[in-house]
Parts: structure tokens; sequence; C-alpha cells
């Protein structure tokens, strides 16, 4: 099966998502894939991916690429696609794969998997596993009557391995045709404080109501700092406007797998336990002992945020001091 | 400005979701149905450009079982014009291509400036059917839109990637995405519940649009098998009485037993 990758860099700098996809693509493929990366100023970065995997890398490097367009990058991703012809392509299922795979789906007339956690080929075919309901399900699914079989995959789910023996890959320029979009991003503004985003984070820690408060954050704040995670919240927090809504864990606001969920005063809505119930570990710090965020945590401490918290920060920074 | 709205009447974000007789569809018995809750932005949005101009249509659009219908009617409630309903009785399932083609097939010959869908919908949670539906209809996108200015001809949207926004200036007519934190959506009033029983709703056929994806043979993705997620284990619980001991306690079986830290 011949795969082609879609690389996302932002301000030169390859995402690791892209780098877990097309590891993912050399593992199902037995072998080198080629992969497509567009982008200003990125032709320098075409080696790094050999030893992700790539054998081949279509590089797509103009000035009018510097900044993310639909038209830009779908339009390396269709002009690698005529020179590869691939049987599968792979795309990290982050903000910029969400926009480019439903587009270059319809073009070639498929649909696509989104989102998915597990993936393996069978015969000619690529099989998935996806959650549906927010994962309150999961649902295993094919590409059907494809030829061109696409999948998203979730960020933070497959391994980005290193293959020390891999050689320098080929790197190939593509030329494109007009590329200059009717929906032009003019600029990127950072929000807050560049933290890093909970749906790219392998630690969360998350607050919920029994914070009491947008004071209660600072708490919270310690802890997620020990353990260098994203800042996750539920919707309760959110609505009562204690903290922006890019930071909501759940069914409304984004779905989570990291390796260590930390729930901090939150009971565990359904809504919310469909955002992070996927999480390899989590730990859950309440004083309800009925709270059914304790049905789905690894480690549970029925207790007082504000009493528990503190203490564990502290042990997470003495142990990081070892 | 006229706008679309394309809606997705999905199973309430509470419901509890059990897996069907076939083993590929949810046991739809006692499941609730509402507006796809970012659909709902999108609606929003629609109503306030209205407002906004003093001038323009609100059509709401949607494909499914005859329940579609009462999706169509909440958003004529809370002040759209008029709807169009895609008739897919009996077809159980459609994958997001067919869905795009359905609805872009349905809005054809339509003069629309906006076009309206959720970020995702809930329950497949795929977002592809906005953007699929922007490229069968000739027109850019814009995805995850969390802020609208509306100039002339043209509009500045903010959309939401990791950690930040890109702000996009895009020509009309376009897709727009809606994403949380864009709107807060208005309840039906009583008086548009009423209103909303004479408002009128085309319908339209799923077989006579050509969509080839509603027949399985044809889809080009399907379900093969649905499965609730794996049981976690059960929790170990840690005494509180002594938090110290309880934080060192967390780290030593963050380390040591699950080795996460």
């Amino acid at each position: 099966m011949k795969f082609l990758v879609f690389i996302e860099q932002r301000e030169g700098k390859i995402r690791k998502a892209s780098l877990e996809a097309l590891s993912l693509a050399r593992k199902l493929s037995g072998g080198p894939v080629a992969a497509v990366l567009p982008g200003k100023g990125v032709t320098a970065l075409a080696a790094e991916l050999g030893k992700y995997g790539a054998g081949t890398v279509y590089v797509a490097d103009r000035d009018d690429l510097a900044l993310y367009s639909n038209k830009g990058y779908v339009g390396a991703l269709d002009a690698a696609t005529k020179k590869c012809s691939p049987d599968a392509v792979l795309i990290a299922a982050t903000s910029m794969g969400k926009d480019v795979a439903p587009r270059y789906a319809a073009r070639n007339d498929v649909s696509a998997m989104a989102d998915v956690m597990e993936l393996r080929v069978e015969g000619d075919r690529l099989v998935a596993w996806r959650p549906v309901y927010s994962g309150k399900a999961r649902v295993e699914v094919d590409c059907g009557a494809a030829k061109l079989q696409i999948a998203t995959t979730r960020p933070n789910v497959f391994a980005a391995e290193v293959d020390a023996a891999a050689g320098e890959p080929a790197v190939e320029t593509l030329e494109l045709g007009d590329v200059a979009p009717r929906a032009k991003v003019l600029r990127v503004e950072t929000s807050e404080s560049k933290e890093l985003d909970v749906s790219e984070a392998d630690v969360i820690v998350s607050g919920g109501r029994g914070i009491k408060g947008p004071e209660g954050w600072p708490v919270i704040r310690d802890l997620q700092q020990a353990l260098g995670a994203a800042l996750g919240a539920s919707r309760a927090v959110v609505d009562a406007g204690w903290i922006d809504h890019q930071h909501q864990v759940g069914q409304t606001g984004k779905v989570v797998s990291p390796t260590l969920y930390v729930a901090c005063g939150i009971s565990g809505a359904i809504q919310h336990l469909a955002g992070m119930g996927t999480s390899k570990v989590i730990v859950a710090i309440n004083k309800d002992p009925e709270a059914p965020i304790f049905k789905v945590a690894t480690y549970g401490v029925v207790g007082d945020i504000f009493q528990i918290i503190p203490e564990f920060a502290k042990a997470v920074r003495a142990a990081k001091a070892e | 400005m006229n706008s679309l709205v394309c809606i997705a009447y999905v199973p309430d974000t509470e419901t509890r979701i059990r897996v069907g007789a076939d083993g590929k569809s949810i046991d739809e018995a006692d499941v609730k149905w509402i507006v796809s809750p970012y659909d709902e932005y999108g609606l929003e949005e629609a109503l306030k450009i209205r407002e906004a101009k003093g001038a323009g249509t609100v059509t709401v659009l949607a494909v499914g079982p005859e329940r579609a219908k009462t999706g169509l009617r909440e958003c004529l409630a809370r002040g759209a014009d008029d709807a169009i309903w895609v008739d897919a009785t009996g077809v159980s399932y459609l994958d997001a291509l067919g869905t795009a083609k359905a609805l872009a097939a349905a809005a054809k010959g339509g003069a629309y400036d906006f076009i309206w869908f959720g970020q995702k919908g809930v329950g497949y949670d795929e977002s592809l059917v906005g953007p699929m539906f922007a490229e069968l209809f000739g027109v850019p996108h814009v995805g995850s839109v969390i802020k609208l200015e509306v100039g002339e001809g043209k509009v500045t949207a903010h959309r939401e990637i990791e950690g930040a926004h890109e702000v996009v200036e895009c020509a009309l007519p376009a897709v727009f995405t809606a994403q949380k934190g864009l709107n807060e959506p208005r309840y039906a009033s009583l008086k548009g519940i009423m209103a909303a029983k004479k408002k009128p709703i085309a319908e339209k056929k799923l077989a006579e649009l050509g969509v080839a994806e509603a027949d399985p043979a044809q889809a080009k993705m399907r379900w093969r098998k649905l499965e609730l997620p794996p049981a976690r284990q059960a929790v170990k619980l840690i005494p509180a009485d002594d938090p110290a001991a309880a934080g060192k306690e967390l780290v030593r079986l963050l380390r040591e037993e699950a080795k996460v830290i």
C-alpha cells in the first residue's frame, strides 16, 4: 500500500502530530513512505522527516505559503498526489489537518476516517477505530467503495518513532499553479500567554466547580506548572466565565487523550467523561466520594483540593528535582 | 444578506449510548434528539447578521428522517424564515461525502452569502461535512469561527487553532463552521414557536438528488462495528487524612506503577 503523509509545520517547526502520522504510515507500509511539506523556508526541514519514515519528501516552499491557506496547502497535497498516486493519505487531526482533509477528500470524491485512534491494514484496505459520541462509543470503520483512502490521526495517540538506520530522503520540489486564496489568513494572534493547548498536551491538569471561583486557579496552575501540563477546565467553569472556552474539555469542548489527566474538583458529568475518558491514566481529586469521576479514575483522593493539590505539587517538584 | 444554516439533528449530549441490535449503529430507543450544539451558534450568527443589516433571509437545511423536521421547526421558532428538509427516510447511514452532496444539491440555485455549519456534528464528531460542502459548492470556507466582522462583500473571521487565532479575510459567498464562543444562542420565544408553525418547510427527496453514497455499497466511509469503550479498572483510592502523605503517595504511584511522570 502506497502512503502519502501531509506534514504540518508552523513557524518552521514540524508538528509532533505529523511525525506521529508519518511514523504510523511507515509502520503500516513496512518501508519508507512519501510526505508532502508545504510552507515557506521549509526545504531545510525535509531531511528530518527521513528519520521518521519519509523516503521522498515533496516540498512546496514558497513565500505565499508562509501562513496557512486551504487553497495553497491542499494545492500542495494535490500536486504531491499527482506525483506519487498514493493508495492512502494520512493527515494529523489538528486544526490544520481538519481543514485540509475534508476539502481534499471531496475533491477526490471520497470521504475520510476522521480522528482515528487505531489503524491497521487488511489486504489493500485500511481499517480504523475511531471514537464517536465524544468517546462514549467507538466504531470500526473502513473507506467502503473509496479508491483513495484517507485517515486523520488523533494527536498524542500514535508514537513518533525515530529509525536510526533511515537514510536521507529524496527531496522533490512541487510546482504549484495560482494559489491565491479566497480565504486569506492575514495574521495569527497568539491568545493569552502562548499556552500549551490541551489537544496537544501529554499531561493535562483540569479544574472544575470545586475550585469555587476564578480565584481558585492559582492552586491548579501551581500543579499544572509542576507537571509541565496544559490547563483544562470543565464546561461548568467555562460557562460561568471563570476561564476561556479554549480550555474546555468535554463533548462541547476538546476531546483529549493525554498520558496523564488530573481532574481537580471535577464531578465528572457525562459530557466531561466523554471528552477525557480515553486518557491513559486519570487522577481524580474531589471531596465527594460519590462523584462519577471516580468511576473512570485510575487513582483517586477523596478530599479537599485546596489541601491536597499544593502537597501533590510539592511532591511532584521534589520528585522531579531528584 | 442571505444565510443558509445546515443543521444536524443528533442525540442529546446527555444521552447514554447503547449499541443497537445490528452491532454497528446506536439503539435509538429512548434517545432524545437535539439540534447539534455547534449548529446553534451558526444559526444565531445568521440571525444576528440579518438583524444588523435589517434585510435578508435565514434558511435552515437538514437531511435526515422525519424527525429532522422537528429540528428545523426549532430553528424556525428561533427566528429562521424558512426551511428545506431532504427526506432520507429509510437511509439509516449516510457518510460525510454523501451528506455534503445531499446538502449541496438541495442548496443549489439558492442565493446565499453565508453558509453555516457547526464545527462538528456532535455524535459522529468528524468535522468533515462543512468544508466538503464548500468544495462541492465551489466556495471558500473558514472553519472553527469564534468571531466574525461583516464588511462589504467580504468578512473578517477569527478562527480558533491550537493556542492561537487565525484572522482570515474571506470573500463571499463562503462556508463558515461555528465554534463555541462565537455568540450566545437565543431561546425560542412562545411567539416564535407559534409563528414557526406557519413557516414553510420545502421538501426534497434524497433519492432524487443523485447521491451515490446513499447506497451502502457506494459509501466512501462505513461503520463495521460499534462498541462501548472498554471498562476502566476500578479506582485505587488514596487516604486523604494526611495531605502531605497523599501527595507523596500519588507521585509514587504515578512514577513507579503507572510510569507516567
